[in-house]
């Protein structure tokens, strides 16, 4: 059983106990450990079930490696699946639930999918499609679907908050153990501003536990006293519990940072996305262990060695009382050592090599470990947690010679160099043969902008082992000379053992695991190899190696260890999968940052904006712009409303805040020449003091945007834009002046946030303005379509009379500061005659009833001016103006176009918004023709009855016709094609 | 001004304040213009220090005087500051020294919003909304970036930093800042 020891745990503190829970069991730790062990220091050996088989699945590593200790975590707010035990901290009060089982961890009816795992293959998925044909949709997609996933979705909305970050430095070394420590040590004496991350909360890595001596010292105090130096330079920043995602093109890296994980609900974010701009990375970053394939590796109980001593020296947890050690390499002996000296048992030492006598393995025999070289383990013995293992010879095929009764095993394959920073980025690797290892190839790092390498690698990263190596590498990688000295044993080569035993029959390789949490076997890859799969990233898919959340970090290599085999190619031929960002999985809380609840996205509003939410108005987005879109008084639903809205209008008064309108001062000697080519029509002629609609469109002749124009003075001019289109208008306006026509004399400005811009509308409009007084807004001074500046009740404002509705209109401009009590005067100056605000949508009515067209609604990109009958804004005597080249190709010129009309509904009703014109017999898809669409569709308050405007083929030459307009739940209406101006036709009302 | 005109002028959050491990304060409103004119433009320099007392901001530069001040926003436009008050005699002023040369001067007073940021760890309320290296950041620069998700430009001065964004997002930068300056959450 796994324990915990009496003595030591450099990590924890005894003195400071904590209570958690695992599946509702109570259970106590301490202060410094790691979930994964206070979990194993309860005897928990079995956490979790794998994905595909359920079956049994316990703590294999120590850190962000682990595959199988996923975790449901927290509750509420804080609840969050697939949490790695391995990596993280234990506080007080901590919960957990293990994932993937049901009913319960310890009895899992999926685990049937063990027995029927012959059913199951590799690319079992991918098979389900093909047959038998009806088994995808009535057996195999419901069934797929419900084991779908590991943890569960979180219910609550997150309780915690997030932040993102800039930062900048000359150099960010990635990693905190020794050669992170060397590298950062040397470049901070160099000056250079420094950033050092660790994703641990602790320094010194791998060699805290290992041992060994730098400069004379033992490896703590080394750790210890570089660690207080570099936090004695100023040009030096240290991140704990930081992890670097990955690294992009310019040396652009994500860093998350885990702030509060392990203090939840202090008040502090929980976790701080870094963007941090380097000029040069140092990977030193380490190297994971690799799993043995041999039968039975998946049996909790077998874990990797180096993870076995982590837990001893660090924590004091020993994961077995007897733990039988099995390795390729002389490192895995530390293991063997350090729990010999922890007072456990080690029965045997398997080592798949003929011989050992390093250093390592003499110090083992030394304590009286029994060592067998040229040994394998044939089987491990036990359900959900390891009884035995059978020992056979390495070379052979398994045949049984002596079974030895463990808890434990402790394996090491050998080692795999972290490139991923080095790959992300597009470093490239190079096969070490001697220690079986991709590394990376210095010839070819990712490079930066002036062709210097963006990342380089440092110490175990490197591939390098021993920690004089390591340390020589560091202080190279960051261009140092001197290096500090080191002693550490001498170990001898390791061999590669792909499989275990090196001839293992069928039914021992359907037992041998690669890849833990997808439950992907050495015959699952061997298979893919015989149906034909022969690139790396195509097993990975088919078989989904590598493709769990750990991203393949144990499995890997061994994966293509054993496609190269079965393909009888090199292992460097085969090449690996690519290494893609995040290294581990980063909450979805810390890549949105601050952005969510009120600041999710800059809303935009107007200066009246705290009047409309006072007076309950419905907002409406309008671009980013938040808008009312009606004020429904106590009782009335929003269609009462706005239809309250639109009668009044038309009767008395009525009030919209305009402010959200773009506009964009053009100015300059070259101003007129420039509206021109920008506006289908001419605004170069039009007189001071006067205003004029125009229309713009893009190069391909497609109307783009639309406004009213006003000639303020010799060379300058005030264009309005739609609300959705200023900036974007106000860009393609400098679009062309600093690219295409960089000679002219035009300078632009947006001033639409300077104006409050209000339109009084209604036959009541200028009697609500004569009281407020101050100027002569009569028809003689102030005619359709003129401006003026002047005085309303003492505010200085600019009177533009243009009209959106067909009705007597001023729409008001006041500087943004002044607009609340400006909007508050008119109002109160506006009672008498029966004045009320109106919203969007009643603006969108009073527009629709005479015929005027809305950007969005009838435009869709698609659309030409000619097709909503606006000839005669598209002046025929420019020789150019943007889009004319575009207007003139046939299928534009056409005269088959769809083009506008209004429809009127024979029974009154309301055409349903974007129904169809239906027309006789079905295209080469069995779909039903058409020959029209509705573009905007309204109940008329004003008139009783539906209107729409709608684009038909034919257009208005059917005046008078009836089309046939689809509807939603099936049948048609039928509907007359009639002028698109509904009300007032001859536009008597607007020009009073 | 008149006490009437006063009163009925109000910035686009009305001095909003708020305070973590830095203090946010909405002032304003503060009068703007927006220049634009080469920097060639004869007698450009004498209209900019007739109005702001300073001379021509250099590229990424902004030169206070006061209560005014001179910004450098791109090869060919200026920002000027100065009271509010005072923005429709500077307009004139520029419209007379600068008659005849190609320019446009306007007030954009009221469609910006201006926040001050101040205290010893001000800076790092905008490290987190602007991808700006602030270590790098002179006496005297005028930083035009992004806050967040909308476009912002601030400098450092007296005790802080000064920070002008437009007017319809002054809700959302104040959510920001204010986010970003809580307790607990110091970088460094």
């Amino acid at each position: 059983m796994s324990t915990r020891l009496a003595k030591g745990g450099r990590l924890i503190d005894r003195t400071t106990a904590y209570e958690f829970s695992f599946n509702g069991k109570r259970l106590k730790g301490y202060a410094g450990d790691t979930l994964a062990a206070a979990l194993l220091a309860n005897d928990q050996m079995l956490v979790g079930r794998s994905f595909k088989y359920h079956r049994p699945r316990g703590i294999v590593a120590s850190g962000a490696e682990e595959p199988n200790a996923l975790v449901n975590m927290g509750e509420g707010g804080r609840f969050e699946p697939n949490q790695r035990v391995t990596t993280t901290e234990l506080f007080d009060g901590l919960t957990c639930r293990s994932q993937n089982h049901w009913p319960s961890l310890e009895l899992d009816v999926g685990v049937l999918n063990n027995y029927a795992a012959r059913f199951l293959p590799a690319g079992f998925y991918y098979k389900t499609f093909i047959h038998p044909r009806f088994a995808w949709k009535h057996v195999f997609e419901p069934v797929i679907r419900h084991s779908a996933g590991l943890g569960k979705a979180p219910k609550e909305q997150d309780a915690d908050r997030y932040e993102q970050a800039y930062a900048f430095c000359d150099l960010l070394v990635v990693g905190g153990g020794i050669a992170g420590l060397q590298a950062a040590l040397v470049a901070a004496q160099a000056g250079k501003r420094v950033w050092l991350v660790e994703q641990t909360a602790h320094f010194g890595g791998r060699a805290m536990v290992d041992g060994a001596e730098i400069d004379g010292q033992p490896v703590e105090a080394w750790v210890k006293a570089t660690l207080a130096k570099l936090e004695g330079f100023d040009n030096v920043t240290i991140r704990a519990r930081c992890m670097a995602a990955g690294s992009y093109d310019h040396g652009y890296v994500l860093l998350d940072e885990k702030i509060a994980d392990h203090t939840p609900g202090d008040g502090r974010p929980r976790h701080r996305l870094w963007r941090l701009r380097a000029g040069q990375i140092v990977a030193a970053t380490g190297a994971i262990e690799r799993p043995l394939s041999f039968a039975g590796n998946d049996i909790p109980g077998v874990m990797l060695a180096s993870a076995v001593r982590d837990y001893v020296v660090n924590f004091a947890v020993a994961p077995g009382d007897r733990t039988v050690v099995v390795t390729n390499n002389d490192d895995a002996y530390r293991t063997a050592i350090a729990l010999k000296q922890a007072g456990l048992e080690v029965p045997v030492i398997l080592d798949a090599r003929a011989t050992a006598n390093g250093d390592l393995p003499a110090q083992a025999r030394a304590l009286g470990i029994r060592v067998e070289t040229g040994k394998a383990i044939a089987k491990v013995k036990g359900g959900k947690r390891v009884t035995a293992v059978a020992i056979c010879a390495q070379a052979g095929q398994g045949a049984v010679q002596e079974e030895i009764a463990c808890d434990a095993v402790a394996m090491s394959g050998g080692w795999s160099p972290v490139v991923h920073l080095w790959s992300h980025c597009g470093g490239k690797l190079t096969w070490d043969a001697a220690q079986a290892q991709f590394v990376p190839n210095r010839e070819q790092p990712p490079r930066n902008h002036d062709g210097s390498a963006l990342v380089v690698t440092a110490g175990t990263a490197s591939g390098l082992l021993t920690t004089a190596e390591v340390l020589a590498d560091a202080t190279a990688s960051v261009g140092g000379a001197q290096a500090p000295a080191a002693q550490g044993p001498a170990e001898a080569a390791m061999e590669p053992v792909w499989v275990m035993p090196q001839g293992a029959p069928i039914a021992l390789r359907a037992k041998m695991w690669l890849d833990y949490q997808n439950d992907v076997k050495v015959s699952d890859v061997q298979l893919a190899a015989r149906e034909g799969y022969t690139s790396v990233e195509h097993t990975k898919r088919y078989t989904t190696l590598g493709m769990a959340t750990d991203q393949g970090k144990l499995s890997n290599i061994n994966g293509l260890a054993v496609l190269a085999d079965s393909l009888s190619a090199a292992i460097p031929q085969v090449g690996t999968t690519t290494f893609r960002p995040p290294y581990t999985p980063v909450t979805l809380g810390a890549l949105a940052g601050e952005a969510r609840g009120e600041i999710f996205q800059p809303l935009r509003r107007s200066p009246v904006h705290d009047w409309h939410v006072s007076q309950r108005a419905y907002l409406e987005p309008v671009g980013l712009w938040q808008r009312p879109y009606c004020y429904p008084r106590p009782g009335e639903t929003h269609e009462q409303a706005v239809h309250r809205e639109v009668k009044n209008t038309r009767s008395n008064v009525g009030l919209l805040d305009a402010s959200t309108l773009g506009k964009i001062i053009v100015k300059g000697p070259d101003a007129g020449k420039f509206l021109d080519m920008l506006y289908t029509n001419v605004m170069s002629t039009l007189p001071i003091g006067k205003c004029r609609y125009g229309l713009m469109c893009n190069e391909q002749g497609f109307l783009s945007d639309d406004g009213v124009v006003a000639r303020i003075d010799e060379d300058t001019w005030l264009c309005h834009t739609t609300s959705g289109g200023s900036d974007r208008i106000h860009a393609w306006m400098e679009d062309w002046l600093q690219c295409e026509w960089w000679d002219w004399q035009v300078y632009t400005a947006n001033v639409t946030e300077q104006f409050a811009q209000f339109a009084v509308v209604g036959p009541n409009a200028r009697k609500v303005l004569e009281k407020l007084g101050g100027m002569d807004v009569s028809k003689e001074t102030l005619p359709f379509m003129q401006w003026a500046d002047g005085v309303l009740g003492g505010f200085r404002v600019r009177a533009y009379r243009i009209s959106f509705s067909g009705e007597l209109s001023y729409e008001i401009a006041v500087p943004a500061s002044e607009g609340r009590a400006f909007w508050d005067a008119l109002l109160a100056a506006g009672t008498e005659f029966g004045m009320m605000p109106y919203g969007t949508e009643g603006l969108h009515i009073l527009r629709a009833e005479k015929g005027f067209i809305m950007i969005g609604d009838e435009t869709d990109g698609t659309v030409i001016p000619q097709d909503l009958n606006l000839g005669w804004a598209i002046s025929k005597k420019k020789a150019d103006y943007l889009g004319k080249r575009g207007q003139e190709r046939p299928y534009l010129a056409g005269t088959d176009r769809w083009t506008l009309v209004g429809l009127e509904t024979l029974d009154g009703s309301v055409i349903e918004d974007g129904a169809y014109a239906v027309a006789p017999g079905t295209n080469a898809n069995g779909q039903r023709n058409t020959q029209g669409r509705v573009t905007s569709t309204y109940f008329s308050p004003t008139l009783g009855k539906g209107i729409a405007m709608g684009l038909v083929k034919g257009g208005l030459a059917r005046l008078g016709e009836v089309v046939e307009m689809t509807k939603l739940g099936g049948g048609t209406v039928q509907a007359k094609i009639v002028d698109p101006v509904f009300y007032d036709k001859e536009g008597a009302k607007q020009n009073v | 001004m008149s006490d009437a005109m006063n009163t009925r002028i109000t910035s686009a959050l009305g001095g909003a304040v708020a305070s973590g491990f830095a203090s946010i304060r909405e002032i304003g409103p503060q009068g703007m213009i927006t220049l634009r004119a080469k920097p060639d433009v004869k007698g450009l320099a004498a209209a900019v220090k007739a109005v702001t007392g300073t001379k021509l901001p250099e590229a990424r530069r902004i030169e206070v005087a006061g209560d005014k001040a001179a910004g450098w926003m791109s090869p060919d436009e200026y920002l000027l500051v100065l009271p509010y008050a005072d923005v429709a005699a500077a307009l004139a002023t520029l419209a007379e020294e600068l008659a005849g040369q190609h320019h446009l001067a306007v007030d954009v007073s009221d469609a910006r919003a201006v926040f001050r940021i101040e205290g010893a760890d001000a800076g790092q309320v905008l490290m987190k909304l602007a991808p700006a290296d602030l270590s790098e950041l002179e006496p005297g620069e005028l930083r035009r970036t992004r806050i967040a998700q909308v476009a912002g430009a601030f400098w450092a001065d007296e005790g802080g930093f000064t920070l002008v964004c437009f007017r319809s997002v002054a809700g959302y930068v104040m959510g920001l800042l204010s986010h970003s300056a809580k307790p607990g959450s110091e970088l460094f």
